[in-house]
């Protein structure tokens, strides 16, 4: 699924004049820069807090729809939806090794996710309360999040730009699942129309908000823009599904809901009302619906998990004991 | 509150497409020993029939050139362009060789 716009990294770095054109030259020629290559402190500060923060996002994106297996309407219904979120367990994880390809350590980042420091999307701290809502996350924030990170496959860090390809290649199902199930719901009973009108009308603004901020106010923009770590703006990413998602809805027979939402001729693109962007800062800030809930809920599998983690570890160190080289057949 | 000893080793992943080709290194990933590295790659990297052989290897046990030291290592290969059929030539008439 995705990342923020990034959220509150420090770009700045300390390295000599000298160096930091030699290594933003590469980045201009396109030269992908890999683990042990020297790099700006700047950059390697933002890939992690920009790739953690992903990878989190991942694994935080698997409750809310968690949430909907059990009850999912069908078998063929039911199937999708556990690959979908297998998919997003093992995009958490490809992220996270590449993360840790710049001397993170895995154990640290699931501290910081656990103890509440480290950020993920604020879509995923909003509620799922309707079979709809699996409908409307596939199609909105899945197609958000492709918008994304389509981009990213291009980013100047080679091992991020691997990563996404493989997420981009498997998400691609993602959208199609979701917007399948809005349209099976806006082709049903009046009651399910609505259901699907519902859950759009819940999850477009917060879809709207996962591009983050403006890019006036987006402060680090143009840093990650110079090292190609994005390659398009928050507004530009955010314009861009817009005029994708709109003639969607439309084929739905849905209603988005902003009243200010029109056709610009002129620039070829949809004018839209304005962000809340108040609430965007107080669910980043932890005080969305459903932060509390999630961070318990990753806590309680972290902490139930552990009597797994300690078994597999001694199981290994007794068997390594036991024989120094275990010998694997390598054909 | 973790110490050395209990970190998670890493291990690099190895996936061979289908026979015939070499494995390739597709990503790396967290475990305890062999066996459940290779579980697990099973799990994390082979979804959608990317392979039908899988190796494992911990990552402390890879050795690496040194980065700093790409141009001396590499670059002399640059000017021996007398290592490419190229180089030589040969008449036409000889026909392909």
């Amino acid at each position: 699924m995705y990342s923020q716009g990034l959220i509150g990294a420090d770009s700045s770095t300390t390295e000599s004049e000298e160096f930091l054109k030699a290594f933003q030259a590469r980045v201009d020629r396109e030269e992908k820069i890999e683990p042990n290559d020297p790099m700006p402190e700047g950059y390697r500060r933002t890939l992690v807090r920009q790739i953690g923060q992903h990878a989190h996002s991942e694994i935080v994106g698997m409750l809310p729809e968690g949430n909907w297996i059990t009850r999912a309407p069908s078998l063929r219904r039911k199937i999708a939806l556990l690959a979908k979120v297998q998919d997003e367990g093992g995009h958490g994880l490809y992220l996270y090794s590449a993360a840790e390809t710049l001397g993170v350590s895995r154990e640290q980042m699931t501290e910081e996710l656990l103890s509440g420091k480290a950020k993920y999307s604020s879509i995923f701290n909003y509620p799922t309360p309707t079979w709809a809502d699996i409908g409307a996350i596939g199609w909105l924030v899945d197609g958000a999040a492709i918008m994304n990170q389509i981009p990213l496959c291009r980013c100047s860090y080679g091992p991020y730009a691997r990563a996404m390809i493989r997420v981009c290649k498997e998400e691609s199902f993602h959208q199609r699942q979701g917007y399948e199930i809005m349209m099976t719901l806006a082709k049903g009973s009046e009651e399910q129309k609505e259901m699907a009108q519902d859950a759009l009308n819940r999850w477009w603004w917060p879809s709207l908000m996962m591009f983050g901020p403006s890019d006036s106010e987006s402060t680090n923009s143009d840093q990650s823009m110079m090292w190609k770590i994005k390659r398009f703006s928050n507004d530009e990413l955010r314009q861009k599904f817009i005029t994708a998602t709109v003639p969607q809805a439309e084929y739905l027979g849905l209603t988005i809901p902003d009243p200010d939402l029109r056709w610009n001729e002129k620039t070829q693109a949809y004018d839209h009302g304005e962000i809340d962007w108040a609430e965007f800062k107080a669910v980043i800030k932890g005080d969305g619906q459903m932060n509390r809930d999630r961070l318990r809920a990753r806590n309680k599998a972290w902490d139930e998990g552990a009597w797994v983690r300690e078994a597999a570890l001694a199981h290994a160190r007794k068997r390594a004991d036991m024989k120094p080289i275990a010998q694997e057949a390598a054909e | 509150m973790t110490d050395k000893h209990d970190l998670t080793p890493l291990w690099e992943v190895f996936i061979r497409p289908r026979n015939g080709l070499h494995h390739r290194h597709v990503g790396s990933l967290h475990a305890a020993d062999s066996a459940l590295a290779l579980q697990s790659a099973r799990d994390v990297y082979t979804r959608r029939g990317e392979g039908n052989s899988i190796w494992v290897v911990r990552s402390s046990d890879i050795a690496a050139s040194d980065p700093s030291f790409a141009e001396p290592n590499f670059e002399p290969a640059d000017d021996k362009i007398y290592r490419h059929p190229t180089f030589y030539d040969i008449p036409d008439e000889v026909g392909h060789m």
